[in-house]
């Protein structure tokens, strides 16, 4: 942005139209945002919005989870609660709770204290602060990302300070995982550089590497020294089970490494809007970790101070009482297991339509979204002329499916890929 | 001799904390091999690195942070077991019996809410749209021609400090050559946002220790001497920490000096209501500025007039000389915003624009607002009568009327700040400031003793 002299504010003056503001140019939409917000504008009563990755019930209603407003009952009835300031680090228990949740109760790195963890404003917020964090205190300021990403991704660790690189990921040709091209980039990154890792359920993708290809990744790092930053937006949500989907950090902390956690609880416990996720930073001992926290602090109190206290609460009162606990996670396998019957459905019937092309990677892929495949003259067309409103990378959210507009969608699909190629 | 390296590792000054670097951070990113970290030189560490990174943490030259001045206070009161044991270094309300207070209305708000049993979907980036409505009339006034013309761009904010922190990102990209003036004294954290933010900035004269009051000669010539176009930073009432505040013939002054300079006033909004009690007197400043057709930012918080404090509800509000302008603003604020947190939290959002949205709850908020002041105002006038009530030494105590707000500025220095902890077992930050929020009536005698104690005999 060129800089300018700001000019007189009196109205009138000046040389550049009257306004201090005038070499602010209007942003263009956030792509994926702005998907719901042409959904919106759309009065076709076909349409079907597969952009933002919220879940919706078969009704393709937003859901609020029973247990959620059970907490909530319990919080706002609850006379004693007041809304003084949180410590900048948050509230402790959902601190505690929430580590013990992506790491297990029985981690060594949570028995012996090593581990840093604060409350931040959901998988964002987390991922900002760890950012900001490593590009003050840590030698290396390179951070790989893998190709595709989230498309924040690298919005959120430039504006963070560190420089973006990316490492290769999917493979377009078999619709999954390169892992070739993953170890040679990582190989090449230069030691102690932070990479960026989905734990579960790979965003845009849908592609997990297995747990035999997690394994030969976490040798690869630790003997370049690398520094796993792991994403963890959808544990429980990806296969309907909180372990099973943390096992990728897990088996790193196993090995006694450092690494950074960003968890959010925004589709896991549909706090969306609560803003709700946790940093945590394991480090090699407990002095480490305190020194640590309290420099985390200095990045968070210039940003917002405290982190807010209303969706931290509902989490940590579920997760600390048993009913509560339990009844989450049957709730959590009711939303994973309709995704999956969702990724069932529409691979079948892009089967018995006939729709060319090998769709099988609907139902191998992971997680909320799925990637299509589809190019972005594909996706063009099917938003014209079906209102499929999905972003231009041929991502789909599949939590926005339900078995009423599989049909129509399928259609879309059909339409596109027979029509344009 | 894995262990000869790794002592060479640690005293390594590589491993050091880095400082905050000076230039740009757009010029820094892809300039690190060049300018690289000066604390080390060679490339030898990286081998010394790798060879004992399996004992040694990469943080291990993380040193540990100093704790935060004003909330390390209630931390040493916390732990004191002193009867008589007072926190005055608390920034946020106290009722008479010194508890914490959530207002009646914010109460009705969420029982309202859990009964609609509205969703948790994420907010748009620039926030609730029925609470950046509300927010922006409650500070303009609905009938404001800036609002009429749709030349405000609102965004929801974490708070005051939120607001801020996003103001200033956006000073930085649009106005990278720009500086920043802050009141000496100021809130301590406004230096924090602007540095995270790299904007610099500089202090204009504030407080007068002579007078215990404005330094109103010395605050418009540091205006008139800063750089054309700086921004400055103004607080809308109930200064803090001084509680001193312009008159409205100060005001004018200051925004005839602000004008000439065409700098742009940035108005922080913490304690609108608050203060004196009523939304529209506390808003008095900012509607002056707008009047005479500044473009202006101003951030709002409402953490203190609706007790709202953790759940960090504010807001970032733009005039701009034309909707246009204010569209590409906001736009670009959001920008800002996603890559920071996404999107703002919606809980107190919502609490905010239920209660100012419905007139029943927002009569009702004015009302509580009036007691909060209310009582604010009478430990003042109490703790006034008992000072020169009991100082004999004829010394002017009546700084402590003409202050407004949460704190006042004693006007005693760091080692009679001390002393009152020492001796008389009252927390406050060593800048001399108090909190009348957290002083009731009955301790007013005790707080008045201690205060003419600390002044007069210790140097």
């Amino acid at each position: 942005m060129a800089s300018q002299n700001p000019i007189a504010p009196s109205p009138g003056a000046g040389i550049y139209g009257g306004s201090v503001f005038a070499n602010v140019v209007q942003a263009p939409e956030d792509p994926i945002l702005g998907v719901t917000v042409a959904y919106n504008k759309d009065p076709s009563p076909v349409k079907v919005n597969l952009g933002v990755g919220a879940y919706r019930t078969e009704e393709g209603k937003p859901l609020v989870l029973n247990v959620v407003r059970r907490a909530e009952q319990l919080l706002v009835n609850d006379p004693s609660r007041v809304k003084e300031y949180l410590p900048i680090t948050g509230l402790a228990d959902f601190n505690k709770l929430s580590a013990k949740l992506i790491f297990g109760a029985d981690s060594p790195a949570i028995q012996e204290i090593r581990v840093a963890t604060v409350q931040c404003l959901s998988g964002t917020g987390s991922l900002r602060v760890g950012g900001e964090f490593l590009a003050r205190h840590y030698h290396e300021r390179t951070i790989y990302i893998p190709q595709p990403t989230w498309g924040n991704h690298p919005k959120v660790f430039t504006l963070a300070g560190l420089s973006v690189k990316t490492y290769r990921y999917y493979d377009p040709t078999t619709r999954g995982l390169n892992f070739e091209g993953l170890l040679a980039d990582l190989s090449a990154a230069p030691p102690g550089a932070i990479v960026l890792l989905h734990a579960c359920a790979h965003n845009p993708t849908g592609v997990d590497p297995t747990l035999d290809q997690w394994e030969q990744i976490r040798l690869l790092m630790r003997s370049k020294g690398l520094l796993p930053f792991f994403d963890s937006a959808y544990q429980g949500f990806a296969s309907g089970n909180l372990d099973a989907d943390a096992q990728s950090v897990r088996m790193f902390v196993a090995d006694g490494g450092e690494c950074l956690t960003a968890q959010s609880y925004a589709k896991n416990m549909g706090l969306y809007g609560e803003r709700v996720g946790a940093l945590s930073i394991v480090c090699k001992s407990a002095d480490v970790a305190t020194r640590v926290e309290s420099q985390l602090k200095l990045v968070i109190r210039p940003m917002y101070s405290n982190p807010p206290i209303h969706g931290a609460s509902i989490v940590a009162t579920i997760l600390k009482d048993r009913e509560l606990y339990h009844e989450w996670t049957i709730e959590l396998k009711a939303m994973a297991d309709r995704i999956i019957n969702m990724r069932q459905q529409l691979f079948d019937a892009l089967r018995a339509r006939g729709t060319p092309g090998d769709w099988s990677h609907i139902i191998k892929q992971i997680g909320m979204f799925t990637f299509t495949g589809l190019n972005t003259e594909q996706v063009t067309f099917m938003t014209k002329e079906y209102h499929i409103y999905m972003t231009s990378d041929g991502r789909i959210s599949m939590a926005g499916l339900s078995s009423k507009t599989v049909p129509h969608l399928v259609d879309a699909i059909h339409a596109a890929v027979t029509r344009m190629k | 001799m894995a262990s000869a390296l790794a002592l060479v590792a640690l005293s390594a000054p590589f491993f050091r904390a880095v400082p905050l670097p000076e230039n740009s951070m757009f010029q820094r990113i892809g300039a690190e091999k060049k300018h690289g970290n000066p604390l080390f030189k060679g490339k030898d560490f990286r081998r010394v690195s790798m060879t004992v990174s399996v004992n040694v943490s990469r943080f291990e030259g993380v040193t540990m942070a100093p704790p935060d001045p004003i909330l390390g206070v209630s931390e040493a009161f916390r732990v004191d077991t002193n009867d008589l044991k007072l926190n005055l270094g608390v920034g946020a309300y106290r009722t008479e019996e010194l508890q914490p207070y959530v207002l009646n209305v914010v109460k009705k708000a969420e029982k309202l809410m859990l009964e609609r049993g509205e969703n948790k979907e994420y907010l748009p980036i620039e926030g609730l749209a029925a609470f950046n409505k509300v927010t922006a009339e409650l500070l303009f006034g609905a009938d404001n021609s800036v609002i009429q013309e749709g030349r405000v761009a609102t965004i929801q904010g974490l708070s005051g400090t939120g607001s801020l922190r996003l103001a200033a990102a956006f000073i930085q990209r649009y106005f990278p050559d720009a500086k920043a003036l802050i009141s000496s004294p100021t809130w301590g954290n406004h230096k924090n946002i602007f540095n995270d933010a790299r904007v610099p900035w500089s202090e204009y004269r504030y407080y007068d220790p002579r007078t215990v009051g404005l330094d109103f000669d010395g605050m418009v010539a540091d205006i008139k001497a800063a750089p054309d176009g700086s921004f400055v930073l103004l607080h809308g009432c109930a200064h803090n920490p001084t509680g001193i505040d312009p008159t409205p013939e100060q005001w004018e002054k200051i925004a005839d000096v602000i004008q000439e300079k065409n700098h742009i006033p940035f108005f922080d909004v913490a304690y609108q209501g608050f203060a004196s009690g009523s939304l529209d007197a506390d808003a008095y400043s900012v509607r002056l500025f707008v009047k005479r057709g500044f473009e202006l930012l101003v951030a709002q918080s409402y953490s203190k007039n609706l007790g709202l404090y953790a759940e960090r509800i504010g807001a970032i509000n733009v005039v701009c000389s034309s909707s246009d302008a204010g569209t590409r603003v906001k736009s670009q604020l959001k920008r800002l915003a996603r890559p920071m947190y996404s999107n703002p939290p919606v809980h107190g959002a919502r609490i905010v624009a239920n209660v100012v949205g419905d007139p029943i709850l927002f009569n009702e908020w004015k009302q509580e607002m009036e007691l909060m002041a209310g009582r604010i105002k009478n430990v003042r006038q109490r703790l006034y009568e008992n000072l020169s009530q009991k100082d004999k030494s004829g010394k002017d105590w009546s700084f402590v009327l003409k202050q407004i707000g949460m704190f006042s500025y004693t006007g005693l220095h760091k080692a009679q700040s001390d002393h009152m902890t020492d001796k008389w077992h009252i927390y406050m930050t060593k800048d001399g400031r108090i909190s009348l929020a957290g002083l009731s009536l009955s301790k007013c005698e005790y707080l008045a003793d201690a205060i003419i104690d600390s002044f007069h005999n210790v140097d």
